[in-house]
């Protein structure tokens, strides 16, 4: 049961306030070297955290996209030329299905927003477990 | 063969198109004599004299084309007599020109019905340019207005006035009821209240018994003792066929008028015809132009020993023009017991419709459309073609309830030889072809058609056979906004003003489903800025703006912003440049001239901005809005202060024109130039609206395009005040805002705007939808409520919070950002 194992060892990386992420919108956190875009997609009460930045054109930006949803898939748009991926597995919904974002568990206890991280403190893709 | 026309109206033209059209040149000799001083014009399209059509405009077709064709045309002279014996003519001016065929195309004149005092100044008919010129000439004095008549004409002489500025205008109709002939009872009773709504005043049942006023008219009595003041009186009564010349002649005429004719068109003389409005078939005058050309269609046959005869024509009716939808199709009047109606009627919304169906139930019969007459085509053409009913016959009047009917489903069940266009006689077989051949738009159509060039009644209808044809091709174009929305951008513009929701998420929840995205988020956004001109960034509706509006600031390659202060009309003091240029300094910025004469500020870190803002704002500056679909810039060339060509002082009214629309948000971005004088420095031409200085005033352009696809402005008006011209730009931007598709520039707009210049300027100009008042209303109130957002930003912690670009670091920068450099300023590192 190895990939149960991986989920046990998920490290939780406080965020931020639930407060501070604007409704139906997006922040970037910063999680040591790495830039992650934390969404809270309100009318849906869900949450998703995704890389900051866009495969496209290497742009730290996906936070600040709009998200919505395609035939009830949540998404974000990147700002720059509008790609956009799915915020449930970060695969591209434009074209090229090849580029596709990384994303993360998020987790809500009170007020606070946590971001999962597998592996201890690596970056450990499901995948490669 | 020589003929010989008399009259030269709409069928007397048409008769001469048709026949020059049939015949080889030299076959025959045609001359044409014309009462009027000009030739043929498009009488069924008088009123747009009123608005900004010239004579030369109405002309069926220019002056030329007569000896182009080798046609003898003589106009201001009319014939006297007719000399059957020699076959020959003499005119006015005495010209006798001899005929083997004679064809009598007089048309008909107003009817004036005997009451004292018609000849009073102030009473007008309403037939001919002449009248037109008269009226207006008059309606410059008058207050009060009165049209006898409520038939269809009496109504749109009663628009005329409107237009013409007499609002305070009475129709008085002798019947119990308006357009008696074609409409029934509840039908007119909600027409009644329509057209009051509109600002008439209604009489039926009342009969002028004289009209007032020692020289020029002041007042009208009627015969119940009543009367009333007015000081201008169109009649509009009726028409009397010109049968004056057959009748000396000694050809046979009705008893109410109008000269006998058989089905191949021809009097008592069989060498004379007559067509139009003169002719008599059956007892009766075919007041409509279609029918008239039908006639003209069947001389022609004759004359070419073709068979063919007239038998008759479908008399519906479509009211142009008057505000209120009024159609009557088929046979209106079919009594109870010959028929099964069904009836649709809804007092609060003025719309009423009946329809008479085949006792059997299979067939339409007739019917009458009043404040809805959106179907109008597809009824008559289904009950000229005896279209079999759906089983549900009330379903065509009501629409199939439940399921969206897709749209131009009607014409599907048209079979191909049906007539759509009756006036020039246009198929819907042709049609599609004209589209399989690839004219997908409608003015390409009637291009290549003819269809929809005379009344236009048609058009509505020729607009879905498009869509159908392409459609069927795979090509149906959508315009819905997105799979959140299953309404264009206008319905939604309408529906959120009419609701009047104020955030994205309530719209979502009113209007919409699911949970949007970014194609709806900033059409709404948009929507929502140009309609209540609120923060943009408050009420949950940061987050449906597109990021540059959501970062007040343009997001550029690399994930920096540039900054943009507002520079009116280009003009700015050496302290404010000095001011940008430390501020460029401090935060180590680019900086740029741009196009629209202001200068941009490049390569900002997000969470800079608001501190760079917060020095502008204190400099005296303001936002630009660069960042949104918004009015950028009124650029001015120097004008009368300092150039010595200049005719006005361009550069202040470009700093009032863009003091007064700042911040004001639209479908796309809006520029604008002032020019001083027609050297055009300016190039206001290139904008979406452009003003240049005349010896009398501004000229207004609008509708101009720099970008990949340039286009000049056309000229919307002449010699304006600042006033009027302002007036003009506020009509004609909210027009625009409220009508246009997301992110169409007013340049594609208006070549998609069915109609055109002409449509845009009765509009914008003569208010021919009403709603100018509205318009301006709106656009002072979005001026009213303008407040710099920067400055909002600045003064508000929690908004300023929203810049920070690590949530959980505030103090840092994004990292990642890398500049290069280049000419001694920096510039964004290539993409990664
Ligand atoms: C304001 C208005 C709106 C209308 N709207 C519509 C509409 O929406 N739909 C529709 O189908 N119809 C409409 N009509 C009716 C339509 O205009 C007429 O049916 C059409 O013009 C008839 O054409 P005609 O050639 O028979 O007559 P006319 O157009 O009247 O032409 C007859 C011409 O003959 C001339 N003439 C007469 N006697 C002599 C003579 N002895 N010698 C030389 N010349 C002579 C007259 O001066 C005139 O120029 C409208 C009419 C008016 C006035
Ligand atoms: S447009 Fe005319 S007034 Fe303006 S700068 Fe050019 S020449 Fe001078
Ligand atoms: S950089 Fe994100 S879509 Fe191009």
């Amino acid at each position: 049961m190895s990939s149960t194992t991986t989920l046990t060892e998920v490290h939780w990386f406080f965020a931020c306030k639930t407060d501070d992420v604007p409704l139906n919108g997006g922040v970037c956190v910063k999680y040591k070297e790495e830039q992650i875009a934390l969404f809270h997609f309100s009318r849906r009460e869900e949450w998703y955290a995704t890389q900051n930045m866009c495969p496209h054109k290497h742009q730290m930006a996906l936070s600040r996209g709009m998200i919505g949803t395609q035939n009830g898939e949540p998404k974000v748009a990147c700002p720059f030329h509008k790609k956009t991926f799915s915020l449930e597995d970060g695969r591209c919904l434009s074209d090229d299905a090849e580029c596709s974002l990384k994303t993360y568990p998020v987790k809500i206890e009170e007020d606070r927003v946590y971001i999962g991280f597998y592996g201890g403190f690596d970056k450990l893709s499901l995948t490669s477990v | 063969m020589k003929v010989v026309v008399i009259g030269n109206g709409m069928v007397g033209y048409k008769f001469c198109e048709k026949l020059v059209a049939k015949f080889e040149p030299g076959t025959y000799s045609l001359t044409v004599f014309g009462e009027e001083p000009r030739p043929a014009y498009d009488r069924v399209h008088l009123s747009e004299f009123f608005s900004g059509k010239s004579a030369v405009d109405l002309l069926m077709a220019p002056a030329n084309w007569y000896a182009d064709n080798n046609i003898t045309l003589h106009t201001g002279d009319p014939v006297k007599e007719i000399n059957r014996e020699q076959k020959t003519i003499l005119s006015h001016k005495g010209l006798i020109v001899d005929y083997d065929y004679l064809v009598l195309a007089t048309g008909s004149a107003a009817f004036v019905p005997p009451i004292p005092g018609v000849d009073k100044k102030g009473v007008f008919l309403y037939r001919t340019i002449e009248d037109l010129e008269m009226m207006t000439a008059h309606a410059s004095k008058a207050k009060r207005g009165a049209v006898i008549g409520g038939g269809l004409l009496g109504l749109e002489a009663a628009k005329a006035m409107i237009d013409l500025g007499v609002t305070d205008t009475h129709v008085i109709e002798f019947a119990p009821r308006l357009m008696p002939r074609q409409i029934d009872d509840s039908g007119s009773k909600i027409l009644q209240s329509k057209l009051e709504t509109l600002g008439l005043t209604i009489f039926t049942n009342k009969n002028t018994s004289c009209i007032t006023g020692d020289e020029s008219i002041t007042g009208m009595q009627f015969s119940d003792g009543t009367s009333i003041d007015v000081d201008m009186l169109v009649i509009s009564a009726g028409i009397k066929p010109r049968d004056e010349l057959a009748k000396a002649a000694g050809l046979e005429t009705g008893p109410r008028g109008g000269i006998v004719v058989n089905e191949k068109m021809q009097t008592t003389d069989e060498t004379i015809f007559a067509i139009g409005e003169c002719a008599l078939f059956n007892s009766m005058i075919y007041g409509l132009v279609a029918p008239g050309y039908e006639m003209a269609e069947v001389v022609v046959a004759t004359l070419s020993a073709a068979e063919k005869a007239f038998s008759g024509f479908d008399m519906s009716t479509k009211l142009k023009l008057i505000g209120v939808d009024v159609a009557s199709f088929g046979d209106p009047f079919v009594p109870a017991t010959d028929c099964r109606t069904v009836v649709f009627e809804d007092t609060m919304k003025g719309v009423y419709k009946r329809i008479n169906i085949s006792t059997d139930g299979k067939y339409l019969l007739g019917g009458v459309l009043i404040g809805d007459a959106a179907a109008y085509n597809m009824l008559l053409q289904t009950t000229k073609n005896k279209v079999a009913l759906p089983e549900n016959p009330e379903d065509i009047l009501l629409g199939s309830r439940g399921g969206d009917a897709p749209q131009g489903a009607g014409v599907a069940g048209l079979p191909a030889d049906a007539v759509i266009c009756s006036c020039e006689g246009i198929t819907k077989g042709a049609i599609c072809t004209a589209v399989e051949a690839g004219n997908e738009t409608l003015d390409s159509v009637k291009k290549c058609t003819k269809a929809a060039t005379c009344c236009g009644g048609c058009a509505p209808m020729v607009k879905d056979i498009i869509t159908y044809t392409l459609k069927s091709q795979g090509k149906y174009i959508r315009n819905v906004v997105c799979e959140h929305f299953n309404y264009s951008r206008q319905e939604l513009y309408d529906l959120i003003r009419i609701k009047k929701i104020k955030s994205y998420d309530d719209v979502l929840d009113e209007l919409g489903h699911g949970d949007g995205c970014e194609v709806c988020k900033p059409v709404v956004a948009s929507i929502l800025a140009s309609l209540w001109n609120e923060m943009i960034l408050v009420k949950g509706n940061d987050t449906a703006q597109d990021s540059n509006d959501r970062y007040l600031a343009n997001i550029q390659k690399g994930g920096t912003y540039s900054v943009v202060p507002r520079i009116p009309g280009g003009e700015i003091t050496p302290e404010k440049l000095i001011v940008i240029g430390e501020v460029a300094k401090k935060y180590n910025l680019y900086t740029k001239i741009t196009g629209g004469q202001r200068i941009d500020l490049f390569g900002a870190h997000v969470s800079d901005l608001p501190a760079i803002w917060e020095e502008l704002i204190a400099a005296g500056f303001e936002s630009g809005h660069a960042y949104g679909k918004a009015l950028r810039t009124v650029k001015s060339c120097v004008g009368s202060t300092w150039c010595r060509f200049g005719l006005h002082d361009s550069v202040s009214f470009a700093i009032q024109i863009e003091e007064r629309y700042r911040g004001l948000r639209a479908p796309h971005k809006i520029k604008s130039a002032v020019s001083g004088c027609i050297r055009e420095c300016a190039e206001a031409q290139s904008k979406d609206f452009g003003i240049i200085a005349t010896e009398r005033g501004w000229n207004l352009y609008v509708g101009g395009n720099g970008g990949s696809k340039p286009q000049h402005a056309i000229l919307l008006a002449a010699d304006l005040d600042n006033e009027t011209c302002i007036k003009y730009i506020d009509r004609f931007l909210m027009f625009y805002i409220k009508t246009a598709d997301p992110l169409t520039r007013t340049a594609t707009w208006l070549n998609k705007l069915e109609g055109g210049m002409d449509y845009l300027r009765n509009v914008v100009i003569n208010d021919s939808l009403g709603i100018n008042a509205e318009l301006e209303a709106e656009m002072q109130s979005l001026v009213d409520n303008y407040k710099c957002e920067w400055k909002e930003v600045v003064d508000n912690p929690e908004l300023r919070k929203r810049f920070n670009h690590f949530v959980n670091a505030p103090e840092e920068k994004d990292p990642s950002i890398q500049f290069e450099m280049m000419r001694d300023q920096k510039k964004a590192a290539g993409w990664g």
